[in-house]
């Protein structure tokens, strides 16, 4: 009874379970990770020298921010978010107005199977492929200008919609579509009254967050050579013009926090 | 859903009474006029000789780039590896400046929602709405071109991302389990690893990935403005008018981007 100690009596301590149970595996992926680890820090060579002497310009940028110069490249400021926002508004348009038919297409309990196939084909695609491919390709094909940038998003925009709306589409009510089709309804009724009315709120406040992604994307473009705010981004980077670039991205920064509230109030309404 | 009598006494079903319909008009007309003329400027800024010459254009272009030129795969090997690299500890550097500004924007676990709430939210907006070509285009000013500026392009991109999706899974957490931890007389910090943490751990796991296979789409273009990977080798070959070349990275990116959505779908159906 003597040779009982404290901790006999107390029994194992409480351990925290781990993540991963198996241990061979727990161990195995944390030795990888750490061998990976060595190996990619070892491959990127960091110039330590350019980076300490870039430091000091990357403070100049910060400062920037706090009195960033809208005035100086006001009108090619102006021009260029001008020129982002139609091609944000555009492209959002075609891009809702195509994604319907093959958001529709793609759904399998609407679609028959060779247009299922070909509508998830049609999404893959252009889910797979980087905006800004597609905008180098597009600019290779049209020339520069915002008709190649607007045909870019209009395509991103097609395969974040259809997506979205096919799966939306799939999870819907089966019973309500069923009675419009009870009463004798056509097929486009049975999706006009069925269909549509399941799936509008969701529609909408994805085609706000759609709007939203397209603005930020519309900014890149430029660099591309396929139109909007980016070009300007672009030269005022490359002459060091911290105080113009400070003043572009803050105002991309502010139109995002804008739409962001504004699709906000929209889909809060809509849902 | 306004009922009105006709002539001979019948009652006629309308969806919407007339002002409803007019406001409907009204908005309806004025959101075509405004799609109108942001076509008119489109077309005013286009050159449509280019633009009908397209398909011949295109033709000539896809005659060119094909057949790939799969002798030219030796070159991307050590881009596609700096390309993983870039996607991968970006993501891990995101991570660890993610976790820090999730836990001060969460309403739950912030020290001060009047001062410090606010700062962490507009990180996260700031970062988020930054495409990582923009930061990849400011890095490579400061920093100089190459992977490293790709690299943090990806991390400082990802951290509004990733922190914005920890943040509202901690408020989300079930509270019961905090105040149970809270009970035993644990310290603040002991709440947050055995309260807060093992809750959010699924949703960490499957951010971490889900960012994972977005940053391998973003890290192969990162190379267009310098800053490292198989955009490099892409802008060159562009600039070289070498469309073989251009075809085999296409492919190449195609693959690995679908290798990356397979992965991250594998491993979130693992933790989920």
């Amino acid at each position: 009874m003597s040779a009982v100690t404290l901790d006999d009596r107390l029994g194992t301590g409480w351990k925290k379970p781990p993540l991963i149970t198996n241990p061979a595996l727990r161990w195995g992926l944390f030795v990888s990770a750490a061998i990976y680890f060595v190996l990619a820090v070892g491959s990127i060579d960091v110039n330590w020298a350019r980076v300490s002497e870039g430091l000091s310009r990357g403070w100049a940028f910060v400062t920037s921010f706090f009195n960033p110069d809208f005035v100086s490249r006001g009108s090619d400021i102006r021009d260029g978010i001008v020129e982002s926002i139609i091609i944000t508004i555009t492209s959002t348009v075609v891009g809702i107005l195509i994604s319907i038919p093959i958001g529709l297409g793609a759904a399998r309990n609407i679609a028959p199977l060779p247009v299922y196939i070909v509508c998830r084909a049609i999404v893959s695609l252009s889910r797979a492929l980087n905006e800004i491919i597609v905008a180098i390709l597009l600019v290779a094909i049209f020339g520069f200008g915002p008709l190649a940038g607007f045909l870019t998003l209009s395509f991103a925009t097609i395969g974040f919609l259809s997506k979205l709306l096919a799966e939306d589409i799939e999870e819907m009510d089966r019973v309500q579509a069923e009675a419009i089709r009870a009463t004798g309804a056509s097929w486009l009724q049975w999706i006009n009254y069925g269909v549509q009315p399941q799936v509008m709120p969701r529609l909408i406040g994805l085609s706000m967050y759609r709007l939203d992604i397209n603005f930020r994307e519309s900014a890149v473009l430029g660099l591309v050579g396929a139109g909007g705010i980016g070009a300007t981004l672009n030269t005022a980077f490359d002459r060091y013009e911290f105080d113009t670039a400070a003043a572009i991205l803050l105002i991309i920064i502010g139109t995002v926090m804008v739409l962001e509230y504004l699709s906000g109030i929209i889909r809060a309404k809509v849902q | 859903m306004p009922v009105t009598h006709a002539a001979n006494g019948a009652k006629i079903w309308q969806l919407r009474n007339r002002n409803q319909t007019l406001i409907r008009w009204a908005a309806t007309l004025a959101a075509i006029a405004v799609f109108m003329w942001c076509w008119k400027r489109i077309s005013d800024a286009t050159t449509w000789f280019f633009v009908w010459d397209a398909p011949r254009i295109a033709a000539d272009i896809g005659s060119r780039a094909l057949p790939p030129r799969w002798s030219y795969m030796d070159k991307l090997w050590g881009p596609l590896w700096d390309t993983f690299n870039m996607a991968t500890l970006g993501t891990v550097l995101a991570l660890v400046m993610a976790v820090p500004v999730a836990f001060l924007a969460a309403r739950n676990t912030t020290p001060s929602t009047l001062f410090i709430r606010p700062v962490a939210l507009f990180i996260i907006v700031a970062t988020r709405s930054i495409n990582s070509l923009i930061w990849a285009l400011l890095l490579v000013a400061i920093i100089g071109p190459g992977v490293f500026a790709g690299l943090m392009a990806i991390a400082f991109r990802s951290i509004g991302f990733c922190a914005k999706l920890l943040y509202e899974a901690i408020e989300e957490i079930d509270q019961n389990q905090v105040e149970a931890i809270t009970a035993t007389g644990a310290s603040r910090w002991q709440v947050m690893a055995y309260g807060i943490v093992p809750q959010i751990m699924p949703a960490f796991a499957g951010i971490s990935v889900f960012r994972w296979d977005i940053n391998i789409r973003e890290s192969t273009v990162l190379g267009l403005v310098g800053a490292g990977g198989i955009g490099l080798q892409l802008q060159s070959s562009l600039n070289t008018l070498a469309w073989p070349q251009v075809t085999l990275i296409l492919i190449v990116i195609l693959f690995a981007v679908v290798l990356g959505e397979w992965i991250s779908a594998k491993v979130r159906g693992a933790i989920i």
